[in-house]
């Protein structure tokens, strides 16, 4: 099972507290966010990234479109 | 590369009872690689004044905050701050930030906008009731943030003359001895310790009792570091805030021409308010090194593996190479990607309601007294980590 990384750029201030937190599966181009790989491994890093980014500008979901994080 | 072994020069570099940059900074961040800084306290670190060399510090994990706390950190004063998020690492630190993150997103923010807008008119409307001159400070800058801090937290508003004096010893520069500092400290653990005993006879609907729960039946956090994230979220929740909004009409009275647009259109605020972020240099100098855990090389300097690097954010945020005419404030400019409230897993937890904060203390302030403009000499605040008025006295 994976999860599908999503950065909605239009939103996302580049506050860069998810590429610090989750190194491996955000990265920062352009002073905004950027997933490094689409599908991810399940891991805690990247909704504790979705979970602190300010502008909630981070989505996770399941492949069966569930959304994972950011927690509600 | 350039090795600049020389001698470190006497940090900081701002004078505290004004909001210039130092000059210093524009010959520094005009040289090549960094500059050595001693501060009163601690050891020799690198000085960081350029844009992207600030990105770097402040984004990659090479650069720590917890090794701090096995050296001899440079900083302004003889005590130190320990614990609390801004000394910690990931991935233990999100597993703090992770539990009062939520609280602060812009979403959430957004629903206390109502709530802010009301109390900033009607604090304006009583200092205006009680008639010029009015201290700007303790009639409207320092009650707001305090006001929605408290409320949020869950911290008696009315305790304010108690948390002021602990919370003011918290960002003191040099007044106190580190036994003053930690006494202090210890006092202010002491009050939160009550106020969290309190919340857990009888619980509430504030952050608070959120992080209580997260405590008690999640395990989640030790005790010390629930009263240490309180004690953050409330010095840190309301002095910044405090002292950027005396210090942005400052600003403005400097700038009519372009204080006169925002009254015409009030559209312009959330612009203007990036803007005075970027353009105002909140701190007297750069604190919270970053030690680097492995040799890194920063703006043509190789940082060795266990030195500190200090990030000048207010150098950093005039970078020319950056902005178009960085020393010119300019209300309308986009694609301001400042460094106000800092960047990396440290990015200031409180930004988004900051924001809203400032955002709505400019709207009042051009809506009630647009004619507001100073009737006496600033008393400016000059032992303090963060500049701004002590009091600031006004007339309209």
């Amino acid at each position: 099972m994976t999860w599908r990384v999503e950065v909605d750029r239009g939103v996302c201030i580049g506050s860069g507290i998810c590429a610090g937190t989750a190194p491996g599966v955000f990265r920062l181009e352009g002073e905004r966010s950027r997933p490094v790989q689409e599908e991810i491994e399940p891991q805690e890093a990247a909704l504790d990234a979705a979970d602190s980014c300010p502008a909630l500008a981070i989505t996770l979901r399941t492949e069966s479109d569930e959304i994972v994080g950011p927690r509600p | 590369m350039t090795s600049t072994d020389t001698e470190p020069v006497a940090y900081p570099f701002n004078e505290a009872a004004s909001l210039t940059l130092a000059e210093q900074y524009d010959r520094v961040r005009d040289r090549d690689g960094l500059q050595r800084v001693r501060l009163p306290y601690g050891e020799a670190a690198w000085l960081v004044t350029r844009y992207a060399d600030a990105r770097l510090v402040l984004g990659d994990n090479r650069f720590s905050r917890a090794v701090a706390a096995t050296h001899d950190e440079p900083r302004q004063s003889a005590g130190r701050l320990t614990g609390g998020l801004l000394s910690m690492d990931p991935p233990e630190h999100a597993r703090l930030r992770t539990l009062v993150a939520k609280a602060f997103t812009v979403r959430r923010v957004e629903k206390l906008r109502p709530a802010v807008r009301e109390l900033a008119e009607s604090l304006l409307r009583d200092m205006v009731e009680a008639g010029p001159p009015a201290d700007l400070v303790d009639s409207f800058a320092l009650p707001l943030p305090v006001g929605v801090i408290c409320k949020l937290l869950g911290v008696p508003e009315a305790d304010r003359p108690r948390f002021r004096v602990w919370s003011d010893n918290a960002l003191s520069s040099s007044k106190l001895t580190a036994e003053e500092f930690e006494a202090s400290r210890n006092e202010l653990r002491a009050y939160m310790a009550e106020l969290i005993a309190e919340h857990r006879k009888h619980p509430a609907d504030d952050l608070m009792t959120a992080l209580i729960e997260a405590r008690d039946a999640h395990d989640k956090l030790s005790e010390l570091e629930l009263v240490d994230l309180c004690v953050g979220i409330l010095v840190a929740g309301h002095e910044t805030t405090a002292s950027q909004i005396p210090n942005f009409l400052c600003v403005l009275l400097d700038h009519p021409d372009q204080f006169a647009r925002m009254r015409e259109d009030l559209s312009l605020i959330p612009a203007a308010v990036e803007e005075l972020l970027r353009f105002v240099p909140l701190g007297v100098g750069a604190g919270q090194p970053r030690y680097a855990t492995e040799d890194v090389e920063v703006g043509g300097t190789l940082v060795r593996a266990g030195e500190p690097v200090l990030v000048a954010i207010g150098a950093a945020n005039r970078d020319a190479l950056r902005f178009d005419d960085s020393g010119r404030l300019d209300i309308t400019r986009t694609d301001n990607s400042h460094l106000g409230f800092g960047h990396g897993v440290h990015h200031c937890l409180g930004a988004p309601l900051a924001r809203v904060e400032l955002q709505e203390a400019l709207r009042a302030l051009l809506l009630t007294v647009p004619g507001i403009r100073l009737a006496g000499d600033i008393d400016w605040k000059t032992e303090m980590i963060v500049r701004g008025p002590r009091a600031m006295p006004v007339g309209w």
